[in-house]
């Protein structure tokens, strides 16, 4: 419902469109390129803030291990520049463009760090939250303010940028973003167990995670996901996949211990396992039929396996484990019971990371809280933007 | 220092005061003899003391909700408190303030391997969560040097790092959950064993906020397998800006060493002349290197190291052969302080952070403000990840000499941000850096900064004159200023 927008090319002008919103009380969807539009509750503003002007590399140090960008910089203009000196944002950050029926590569510097998805890595490299040092930009207050460092070690004042990971652009119109980038692994191979259940599945993925060995992914594709797998498919049944990262002689001496510890159905090299990782990181296997909901739940890594049962029970839905089985991405039908009922007792949550505008506006997309946490979340928006005009009801339902 | 003048009419209802704690925490939980409050009158930053109006010291959620609630029922000020081995002042106790101790929550609640995650209460040491999963081959990976001290809470307040954090992360980037109490009482949970918490990152907010956020009653952090072998080398340099070359040298090269430790020539000396841990003694910059994983990465690293290291100039190399070895290489820099302690009959550490190409700078302007006040300095450097120690060489007994350190301190610090980095890496702001906020941000920054503490804490009254060098009303903060109400360049629809 947009009918127009502001691009501004610096924070001056950011702020005074935040400024003419907050004397005319008109709300601002928040944009980089538009990307994760179907992330999030609908917005509902007549108004944009497009922030895709504002971009451009401002710092790139690979010695410091620190990268300056204007928030509208294009990931398709900065993964290219870390990979040529052999350096990446650690936490895999995901691209949903084609799960939302998106060309992949799109997507922004700020719009990643705001939707805050994180990869398989998380398990080893945390998420984009703990690779966030610095930020600056215009609050729903229509100030220009800045948050956090330029440096890798920095605890001076509250950690704004954490704040702002995941805050789906509801605090603060980012202008500019500091990131801790790390060198990328020389070499990547992936062991595969075929044929395990759910609960075995887990058990060897809690194994290997417990295992001195650095692993870095650890999934589990049941059989009827492992089949969509473009790499995974032909060896005929359920995949668990356990990936080892690093310099070329620690991961083949880590591949050859883990192989004796746990067994191995086949080891994937380099291209192969690059290849299956962007699958489960990019969710690939839910991209088709694209009517169904996408749901991701987060739960203790242990839990994983009762809560797939549970959700087994209740509907027609694919599912894959990921995070050692912590992270399940499920496929529901629009029909389907509601799947936050199979998350009771676990202390975990869900969000609903693909359903249509109007599911969306009336099943809660993040996983609603208990009403202290709730009223605090409140608060901590008011703080940042006391006439909600940033994205208004993006995140919840009145903040 | 200038700390918030003491509300006369709250020391004048001390009676009343402590009788209300007395209802919540029975017995010997309430403190107020005189020479009892004095044991809690400073922290590590043993500069600035105060004894406290009263001090309280809880065992359960439910008494922190009670006690907390009560204060501000009254309106008194509370200051939280771990083991107080803060080095910034964060638990500098108010003259009209209750201080409120965690020590009874020294418990570990549970352990869970398969979660790979450790539930424990916020006055258990930080060593004693590694120690509890020791056993198994697990650890905790935050190291502070006061490790055996230190809670785990009071490493929450202060996000605290350590020696390994540039590979394994400072505490924000270890901690899975945190169970919190806010000024009002509200008992909130923020994350859990999963590995992503929901809705807006409240806990990596908590996490370094030097309580004054809220008060947290339980945590659950992440333990880590241990690598299953760690090597260090010793390498020395004729300058500290090949010592400074090979360190970036060493990253350029995709390597994040367990450990990066760098050493000045004072501080070399001084270590050595305390533990003779046989360190070479005419070089002006000594690096401390440790790799740590599987024995064929650690040897393959170890190699490629010192390749990079004589390329660059180094002078005098040296590998561990043995554990024991290894920890020869790092007793020396474990001991740097209590070493530098021997020289000297007090010293200042200080913790700045900087773009790490800028340490000939920022060392040359450092021996310059040396000269300048009088005051001798060694540093020892996070070189990994650019955290500085110097530490300021001064004798309280001389009169002036603890400000002229100060001051010095306080050159450095401006001189880190200056040169593009903060003022702190790990020890916080507290009261020590307080007033040097406004160096590194503008007034809107910290600004907003407080508006985000008026969400958890409208009346300011946890742990007031730290952090923040002017303290504002929370209705003064959160007053809109609105101007423009012209259009700005409206563009044309592109949705």
């Amino acid at each position: 419902m947009t009918i127009t927008t502001f691009k501004p090319d610096t924070a001056a002008q950011l702020a005074d469109s935040v400024q003419w919103a907050l004397s005319n009380g008109e709300p601002l969807e928040v944009l980089g390129t538009g990307t994760k539009r179907r992330l999030g509750r609908p917005v509902q503003a007549a108004y944009a803030l497009d922030l895709s002007g504002m971009s451009g590399v401002v710092a790139y140090e690979p010695e410091e291990l620190v990268l300056t960008v204007r928030a509208g910089t294009p990931l398709a203009d900065v993964l290219p520049m870390l990979a040529e000196r052999r350096q990446h944002f650690a936490f895999e950050p995901q691209d949903l463009g084609p799960l939302y029926g998106l060309p992949a590569g799109g997507g922004t510097v700020g719009g990643m760090l705001a939707a805050g998805l994180t990869g398989p890595r998380r398990i080893q490299a945390g998420s984009a939250r703990d690779h966030f040092l610095g930020v600056e930009g215009v609050s729903g207050r229509g100030e220009i303010y800045k948050g956090g460092g330029k440096v890798v070690k920095n605890v001076t004042g509250y950690d704004m940028p954490k704040l702002m990971a995941g805050s789906m652009g509801t605090l603060t119109a980012m202008t500019e973003v500091t990131l801790k980038v790390l060198p990328a692994p020389e070499d990547v191979r992936t062991l595969v167990l075929v044929g395990k259940d759910d609960a075995e599945a887990v058990r060897a993925l809690t194994a290997a995670l417990q295992s001195p060995h650095e692993v870095s992914g650890a999934a589990h594709l049941p059989a009827g996901v492992a089949a969509r797998s473009g790499v995974a498919a032909r060896l005929g049944g359920a995949a668990t996949c356990i990936r080892l990262e690093g310099f070329g002689p620690s991961v083949a001496a880590r591949v050859a211990a883990l192989t004796e510890e746990l067994g191995a159905d086949a080891v994937l090299e380099r291209d192969e396992s690059l290849a299956l990782w962007r699958e489960i990181r990019d969710v690939a296997f839910f991209v088709q039929p694209a009517e169904r909901l996408v749901w991701k739940l987060s739960v203790p890594p242990s839990e994983g396996p009762r809560v797939a049962a549970a959700i087994r029970e209740t509907a027609e839905a694919d599912l894959y484990f990921d995070w050692g089985g912590g992270l399940l991405w499920v496929a529901a039908e629009p029909g389907d019971a509601d799947i936050r009922d199979c998350l009771d007792g676990t202390g975990g949550h869900a969000t609903l990371i693909r359903a249509p505008d109007d599911v969306r506006a009336s099943v809660p997309v993040y996983h609603p809280q208990p009403e202290p946490l709730a009223a605090l979340a409140a608060r901590v928006k008011e703080s940042f933007d006391p006439k909600r005009l940033l994205n208004p009801g993006r995140l919840y339902a009145g903040v | 220092m200038k700390m918030p003048t003491p509300d006369a009419g709250i020391i004048s209802r001390r009676r009343e005061i402590v009788e209300r704690l007395r209802a919540i925490v029975p017995g010997e939980g309430v403190i107020v003899d005189e020479d009892e409050l004095r044991a809690y009158e400073c922290d590590g930053l043993t500069a600035y003391r105060q004894p406290p109006l009263v001090v309280v010291l809880p065992s359960t959620t439910a008494q922190v909700s009670q006690v907390l609630k009560a204060c501000k029922e009254m309106g008194v000020k509370v200051v939280p408190r771990g083991a107080g081995t803060s080095l910034s002042g964060g638990a500098l106790p108010l003259a009209d303030g209750i201080l409120l101790g965690l020590g009874k929550f020294n418990r570990i609640l549970e352990i869970d391997y398969d979660n790979r995650c450790v539930v424990a209460q916020p006055g258990v040491t930080n060593l004693g969560i590694s120690n509890a999963v020791a056993h198994k081959g697990f650890y905790y990976a935050p190291d502070p040097s006061s490790q055996i001290a230190c809670t785990i809470g009071g490493n929450i307040a202060e996000n605290s790092g350590g020696v390994h954090c540039l590979k394994y992360g400072l505490t924000t980037n270890n901690v899975l959950g945190v169970e919190m109490v806010l000024m009002d009482g509200t008992i909130l949970r923020l994350g859990g064993r999963h590995l992503e918490a929901g809705g807006y990152d409240l806990m990596g907010i908590v996490t370094g906020s030097e309580g004054l956020l809220g008060v947290v009653t339980e945590v659950t952090v992440r333990i880590l397998k241990k690598p299953a072998t760690a090597r260090a080398v010793l390498l020395g340099f004729p300058t500290n800006e090949q010592a400074g070359d090979c360190v970036a040298a060493i990253i350029a090269a995709g390597i994040i060493p367990g450990g990066m430790e760098m050493m000045d020539k004072p501080a070399i000396h001084a270590a050595e002349d305390f533990v003779h841990a046989n360190y070479p003694l005419d070089v002006e910059a000594l690096l401390i290197v440790e790799l740590d994983g599987p024995p064929a990465e650690v040897d393959y690293l170890i190699g490629t190291v010192e390749a990079i290291a004589k390329d660059k100039g180094a002078v005098y190399a040296r590998v561990s052969n043995s554990e024991e070895e290894r920890l020869v290489f790092w007793a020396g820099r474990k001991a740097a302080f209590p070493a530098v302690g021997r020289i000297s009959p007090d010293y200042y550490c200080m913790d700045g952070t900087i773009p790490r190409k800028k340490l000939p700078l920022v060392l040359q302007r450092m021996r310059e403000l040396s000269e300048k006040h009088g005051l001798r300095v060694a540093n020892v450097f996070h070189a990994g990840d650019g955290n500085l120690h110097p530490l300021i060489l001064y004798d309280a007994n001389n009169p002036g000499e603890l400000e002229r350190a100060e001051e010095f301190g306080n050159d450095i610090l401006r001189l880190c941000v200056d040169v593009g980095g903060v003022l702190t890496g790990e020890h916080g702001v507290g009261v020590e850096k307080r007033d040097l906020m406004t160096h590194q941000f503008a007034e809107a920054d910290l600004k907003q900064q407080q508006r985000l503490k008026c969400a958890f804490d409208p009346d300011g009254l946890l742990n007031p004159g730290k952090v923040f060098p002017e303290l504002h009303r929370c209705a003064e903060l959160g007053r809109l200023h609105v101007s423009g109400n012209k259009l700005p360049f409206p563009d044309i629809p592109r949705f």
